[in-house]
């Protein structure tokens, strides 16, 4: 398997580095959002950051599906692990993602709870066979990539009447989260706060395709670049936004064409249309209650639904209010400019969204990027 | 070893362990004779004493001890008693000492296929022999089904060194180079291309091997320019390095050009959400060295099989905060930190 290294071609990332530095205008400075946790995880481990001109400010967005999970949510699957007769299954992303006061699922599985840790939702499916006189719960959690799946999941096990499996729903929707982090970032117009362009999602459009982002491009005035993961894909990305602000143009544009389409994926977006529905409102961690930005099992499924079948109601919980992330995740602040950061708040003590997982700014910050800052007294 | 010849009494084809075989009495004794003794098969053991005696040359031992549990047992490449034997030569020999003798104590699971137990103890006798070494005392233990995961093995070690060398993480001082012996994390992706609910199709396999002869050679070589060598296995090379960093209140600059990997398991890595700087190896060296004899430690290296692919992959530096940073493929920088917990894979 030859083409991770294909993407990550020194030669031809430098020519790119070179020709954003032509691109970019002195005379202004450039702020672009990269809306996925994938990018801000590549953007770091990849060092990218350092290779462009300094006047090109990355905010890192929300993208990043294990943070934006409420701690009232994760608390309501712990409370639900620890009944007898109950399999919590869950991707690997999640085990470490805390709940209030320090609790996690990996927590409650050393304690005794039943948490299986699974790499498709057709694994849960497979457990819930295996053990029919227990109950399996999927903690479904991912923006529209893992999705498509859970769907699957659910229609198989309504199919094959698989009466002991349900499904625990957190999915959310990117063009949703979108449209409220450029809303917010008009808002902020006068103190040069706003965002000049979005690097849009790569797996996330590989199924939803290009078409949900050409309303939000065209309110907002702001073009949006799909990319790929790989450093060679980032820096074209960045290439193409530097290109459209510069031009004043605002256009949906493709750069991962090897993968997404104008249209996207029928079958997966049929298929998601079939198994849920809009929610009318869901929190997101660090960010607040936002409304039609995520699904809930369509009427058809409610019988495998994980929130009718058991008392799953989620208390809120609050963040340390010294947490930054709102912040962070509006590009209003660095990692670094919270106080908690790398003192109280580390990747394994993490006190807000960013901190969760390795794909949010503050976790990605520390892990690869914190060499930069000053040594603090 | 008149036991050999006598017709077995215990059943190596379709037979189990069972609670007597630990219990002290005649079913663990036949155990004993019918499965370790031929296997590791040496003077020592067969004097079936409850220690085992022994002289050494007069000068510093080296004495360390590892307990291995791994799932699956058997994986492409080699399998538990192989990883237990070469894992606490690798450790007694990275203090610079020739390893001599092991001990090696199991704790079975019951129900657990004596055929597999056999396997497992006859690859620690082949994998002691051609070392050098041999496994003189034991222990044997069972627990109930559901109590251990088939086999636990814990072995000790004991080892002599013949040199004069000290090698200590604080020896490293800012210029030293960083030389690794080949490619990284084969180990960890064997392991998991075979769990039973990932399961997937490669080639890969563990890059398990006793190291102390190339330690000895790089030693030769080296002499006391070597300021300490590291087998970078649970954690990976990444752990590896910021152990050192601290323990040397040093940074390290690695570039990740240099660092070899094959193709297959970089693929792996990316498909698991791993990375491979985090994935175990079980054969694989880091030798801090003075950078006056680095070429001629990684001349030496590459002469020796297990260490073909040796590279110089970075340096020490002066680091207040002991950061281990790496400079990306494309001349960007980060850091390579510590491991924050167990290693997951990511999915979303
Ligand atoms: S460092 Fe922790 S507390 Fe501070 S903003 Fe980031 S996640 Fe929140």
């Amino acid at each position: 398997m030859q083409y991770l290294d294909e993407f990550r071609y020194e030669p031809l990332a430098l020519r790119l580095i070179n020709q954003i530095a032509a691109e970019t205008s002195c005379h202004r400075s450039y702020r672009f959002m990269e809306f996925c946790g994938g990018h801000t995880h590549a953007l770091a481990r990849y060092g990218i950051e350092d290779l462009l001109p300094k006047n090109i400010e990355m905010i890192h967005g929300p993208g990043c599906p294990v943070c934006v999970l409420s701690a009232g949510r994760i608390d309501a699957a712990i409370r639900l692990a620890k009944q007898d007769n109950i399999v919590i299954c869950a991707y690997g992303d999640l085990m470490r993602a805390p709940g209030s006061r320090g609790n996690s699922l990996l927590r409650a599985r050393a304690s005794g709870a039943d948490i299986r840790m699974i790499y498709s939702p057709l694994d849960a499916l497979k457990i819930a066979m295996d053990y029919p006189d227990k109950e399996i719960v999927f903690f479904a959690i991912g923006f529209e990539t893992t999705t498509p799946p859970t769907a699957l999941a659910v229609q198989i096990a309504q199919r094959d009447r698989i009466k002991n499996f349900s499904v625990f729903c957190n999915h959310v929707l990117t063009p949703a989260a979108m449209r409220h982090i450029l809303t917010e970032s008009q808002s902020l117009a006068s103190q040069r706060l706003t965002i000049d362009g979005i690097v849009g999602p790569a797996h996330v459009s590989a199924v939803i395709g290009c078409k949900p982002y050409q309303e939000i491009a065209k309110n907002f005035t702001k073009p949006i670049v799909i990319a790929g993961f790989e450093t060679l894909d980032i820096l074209q990305a960045l290439l193409m936004l530097l290109r459209q602000v510069n031009t004043q143009r605002a256009d949906i544009e493709n750069q991962y064409d090897r993968a997404v389409t104008d249209q996207g994926n029928y079958s997966a977006i049929d298929a998601m249309a079939d198994a849920f529905e809009l929610r009318e409102s869901f929190e997101w961690r660090g960010i607040g209650h936002l409304s039609n930005s995520a699904l809930g099992l369509s009427k058809k499924y409610c019988t495998l639904d994980s929130e009718k079948r058991f008392d799953m109601s989620a208390v809120p919980v609050l963040d340390n209010p010294a947490c930054e992330c709102g912040q962070i995740l509006r590009g209003r602040k660095k990692p670094q400019e919270c106080k908690l950061f790398g003192n109280a708040c580390r990747p394994d003590t993490p006190l807000g969204a960013c901190m969760v997982s390795a794909e949010g700014a503050c976790a990605a910050h520390w892990a690869y990027g914190r060499f930069r800052d000053e040594v603090r007294a | 070893m008149s036991n050999t010849h006598r017709r077995s009494k215990i059943d190596l084809i379709d037979g189990v362990v069972e609670l007597s075989h630990g219990a002290g009495g005649s079913a663990m004794a036949t155990l004993i004779s019918e499965i370790f003794y031929p296997a590791f098969n040496n003077d020592l053991l067969l004097q079936q004493n409850d220690q085992a005696i022994f002289n050494v040359d007069a000068g510093r031992l080296a004495f360390a001890t590892d307990s291995f549990i791994v799932s699956p047992l058997f994986f492409p490449g080699g399998n538990i008693g192989s990883l237990a034997v070469n894992g606490t030569i690798n450790d007694i020999a990275l203090g610079g000492a020739t390893p001599l003798y092991l001990s090696a104590s199991f704790i079975l699971e019951e129900g657990l296929p004596l055929k597999n137990l056999l396997t497992i103890a006859k690859t620690m006798g082949t994998c002691a022999h051609s070392a050098g070494v041999k496994i003189i005392t034991g222990d044997t233990k069972v627990v109930e089904r559901g109590k251990a995961d088939g086999v636990f093995i814990t072995t000790t070690g004991i080892g002599v060194i013949r040199n004069q060398i000290v090698l200590s993480a604080n020896q490293i001082a800012p210029g030293d180079c960083v030389i690794l012996s080949g490619e990284i994390a084969d180990h960890g992706v064997a392991i998991l291309s075979k769990r039973e609910n990932l399961n997937f199709e490669t080639n890969i396999i563990s890059d398990q091997a006793a190291l102390h002869e190339l330690i000895q050679l790089i030693l030769e070589v080296g002499e006391d320019n070597i300021r300490v060598m590291r087998d970078p296995t649970r954690g990976g090379l990444a752990s590896a390095l910021n152990e050192l960093a601290e323990k040397s209140d040093i940074g390290f600059v690695i570039n990740e050009n240099k660092i070899p990997i094959n193709h297959s398991v970089a693929a792996a890595c990316e498909f698991l959400g791993l990375d491979p700087l985090y994935v175990a190896n079980e054969g694989k060296l880091i030798v801090v060295v003075a950078p006056a004899a680095a070429a001629d430690v990684l001349g030496a290296m590459r002469s020796h099989s297990l260490g073909r692919q040796a590279e110089i992959i970075g340096v020490a530096t002066e680091d207040s905060r002991f950061f281990v940073q790496m400079v990306t493929r494309i001349g960007g920088r980060r850091i390579i930190d510590h491991l924050s917990g167990e290693l997951l894979p990511r999915i979303c």
